[in-house]
């Protein structure tokens, strides 16, 4: 028997009223203070989520609100290094959800501008006000998304960074686990003034429980490369949120690699609101065992002649869960368009399920439009040729994956930072046949 | 080298299906033996069940290569001992480099053998030295395993990992199938690029004209799982003439 609407709502509320009591917002200056109140009022007429919603329909949030983040252990690798560790980058580091300004590089060797969002907050003003929270709130329709509002207004630190030109170095997000168990959030933005370039690395692990939020705004001309590496905590909850407007002739190109974890839901909403810009959103996972790995993304075309794609692989082996929730919306006047969309999962077992949701909505009469998604094994005729010429099954399987995920990866422009994502997937898969 | 004494397959799924019945074959070192048999034969089964393909089953007989008994052993396993079969049909694998799996190929094998793998510099010059003599283009070294190769160029492609991997025993399934006559031409001169005192040849074909390229020492017609006739070179002339009816009638 259902039940009625107004019980569930009702229902919905006040858990959320129940979830929010008592949750004090960061002390901060005006800009900041007005920011994290609407947000509040959001997550109320929001609610949080639940399995109920459509877009929580294959992702169980109730980890997410739940009132204790669960306990996750760290996974220690001795004989390899840390993701990244070859780039030449300015370092970044956050332990328990807390910036450390002893164990960063100095962030002025970047070549753009990196206030800390602890620090910002505290000023009356500072010119991330036109848009903290403010993409967040512009996201949150038609989709809701209220875990990104609750970010919004109970983040206390993060980064805001601002490049006026090419930045000189890579700015990497590190993130570590220190004493604290639980919870920690960052909420940070960006903006690439026109014809400016920067490149954003994050990787480790941030807490037992993770939430992050990204604004991001691109100017015209502006370019924003963007990789991702979620490892290492195999018993993580992680949500996070990456909001970015771009602007006339820009470029995005995000790329996550997603390595277990109890359940990741990473979300992408991206505007394309100036002409002839582009949009890559791409992700490859690999989850073996508790896994549950989430892409939900949306990219919005409202000027014509963009191009946005978006591609997502998945391995999943050992009863892992894959869930890839895909959007392309063209808006009336975004003629021209050029809208790529794959999902795909490799499923080593029965047990494993790939769960998808490709969408298009498409107002504009003159686009191109292509989405496709698939599950599948390794090729039985593939694995015999190569087993026939003296490949042993374990690595041709694992050359089989590689080339599975190859043109995830190739979604990433710079050749070194590629080689670094290959190079982890290959010891992952390394891992699982010793 | 190879050889098999009476040796019975069926399939795997439907033990009513059986396709090898009591095959006997002796190939030696340095030898060119040619199997041909009209469609049905069983000679494609005879190349994929001593490559150990999944899918059969092998109920009575034996193979062995140099004296080890190959039935038992992995395919990757087999390949190391140095037995190679060149496809009928290459597969296509999207995704991994020509090159890529040609280097894990040839160091896999040197890795199971005990021996050191090849530097990526020795390894680059020794693939395009051969691959120079078959003619292939060192844009389709960096191409997708067979992906997107014409009839002629994946066969080519088979040849060249004959010669980067030097195998003891070669298995040729209908290599000559889809090939123009200059196509046959260049993968012949290939084949016998290759053949040296200590190495054998299986050359599994339908048709003779590939013979007129690739000169067998010994022919054997197969017939229903069996070889029913040995004979010289002259046999595949025979069949080239009179076809099959008429020495399947003989023998019968």
């Amino acid at each position: 028997m259902a039940i009625p609407k107004a019980k569930l709502r009702a229902s919905k509320q006040e858990a959320t009223n129940e979830w929010l009591a008592g949750r004090a917002m960061p002390a901060g200056g005006a800009w900041a203070t007005a920011a994290r109140k609407e947000a509040v009022e959001r997550v109320r007429a929001l609610t949080l989520p639940t399995k109920r919603d459509e877009y929580w329909k294959y992702t169980d949030p109730t980890s997410l609100t739940a009132a204790e983040a669960p306990e996750a252990s760290l996974f220690e690798i001795t004989d390899e290094g840390a993701v990244f560790e070859q780039i030449d980058r300015v370092r970044l580091v956050f332990v328990d959800g807390v910036f450390d300004a002893a164990a960063s590089d100095d962030p002025s060797l970047a070549g753009v501008e990196i206030t800390r969002l602890a620090e910002a907050a505290g000023n009356d003003i500072h010119w991330a006000k036109d848009y903290y929270g403010v993409l967040e709130a512009a996201g949150q329709s038609p989709v809701e998304r209220p875990l990104a509002a609750f970010n919004t207004a109970f983040a206390d630190d993060g980064v805001l960074i601002r490049a006026t030109g090419k930045a000189e170095k890579p700015v990497s997000l590190i993130y570590e686990r220190g004493e604290k168990a639980g919870d920690a959030m960052l909420h940070h933005v960006i903006r690439v003034e026109p014809g400016a370039e920067l490149t954003v690395l994050e990787n480790g692990p941030a807490a037992a429980r993770f939430s992050q939020v990204m604004e991001v705004d691109v100017a015209d001309g502006g370019r924003l490369h963007h990789v991702r590496a979620q490892g290492r905590d195999h018993e993580r909850r992680a949500v996070t949120h990456l909001f970015a407007r771009l602007g006339e002739e820009s470029t995005l190109k995000s790329f996550t690699l997603v390595a277990n974890g109890r359940l990741t839901r990473n979300e992408a909403v991206v505007w394309l609101q100036g002409e002839n810009g582009a949009a890559h959103i791409s992700g490859a996972s690999m989850g073996d065992g508790e896994f549950l790995g989430d892409d939900t993304v949306f990219v919005t075309h409202s000027a014509p002649h963009c191009e946005s794609r978006q591609v997502f692989k998945k391995v999943l082996r050992g009863g892992a869960v894959g869930v890839f929730q895909g959007k392309i919306l063209v808006e009336q006047p975004a003629q021209k368009t050029d809208g790529y969309q794959i999902s795909q999962s490799l499923l080593f077992d029965e047990r494993s399920q790939f769960l998808a949701k490709p969408e298009l909505e498409i107002y504009a009469d003159d686009v191109q439009c292509s989405h496709g998604s698939t599950s599948g094994e390794i090729d039985p005729d593939h694995l015999f040729y190569m087993r026939a010429r003296g490949i042993p099954q374990a690595e041709a399987e694992s050359l089989l994956v590689l080339a599975f995920i190859a043109e995830a990866i190739e979604e990433i422009e710079d050749e070194t930072l590629a080689e670094d994502i290959r190079a982890r997937l290959s010891r992952w898969l390394e891992r699982r046949r010793a | 080298m190879l050889e098999i004494n009476n040796l019975h397959a069926q399939l795997e799924e439907d033990a009513d299906v059986k396709i090898l019945k009591g095959l006997d074959l002796k190939v030696e070192a340095g030898k060119v033996h040619a199997i041909m048999g009209p469609n049905g034969s069983g000679k494609s089964t005879l190349a994929y069940v001593l490559s150990g393909r999944d899918g059969y089953e092998v109920t009575e007989g034996s193979a062995t290569l140099e004296g080890n008994d190959i039935l038992d052993m992995e395919p990757e396993v087999r390949a190391t001992h140095g037995l190679f079969l060149a496809f009928q049909y290459p597969v296509e694998i999207p995704g991994v480099g020509n090159m890529t799996f040609l280097r894990e190929a040839v160091n896999a094998q040197r890795k199971a053998r005990g021996d050191d793998e090849i530097s990526s510099a020795d390894f680059l010059k020794l693939v395009r030295e051969k691959a120079k003599s078959l003619k292939i283009e060192p844009e389709m070294l960096k191409r997708a395993v067979n992906t997107g190769f014409s009839g002629g160029e994946k066969k080519r492609n088979e040849i060249l990992h004959m010669a980067m991997l030097e195998p003891k025993m070669c298995i040729l399934d209908e290599t000559d199938s889809g090939l123009d006559v200059d196509a046959m031409k260049l993968v012949a001169e290939g084949v016998n690029a290759l053949r040296t005192p200590d190495r054998g040849f299986l050359v599994i074909t339908h048709y003779q004209r590939l013979l007129n390229h690739i000169k067998p020492d010994v022919v054997h017609i197969m017939s229903d799982g069996r070889i029913i006739k040995t004979g010289g070179p002259e046999l595949a002339l025979e069949v080239e003439e009179n076809g099959y009816a008429d020495l399947l009638g003989e023998v019968a």
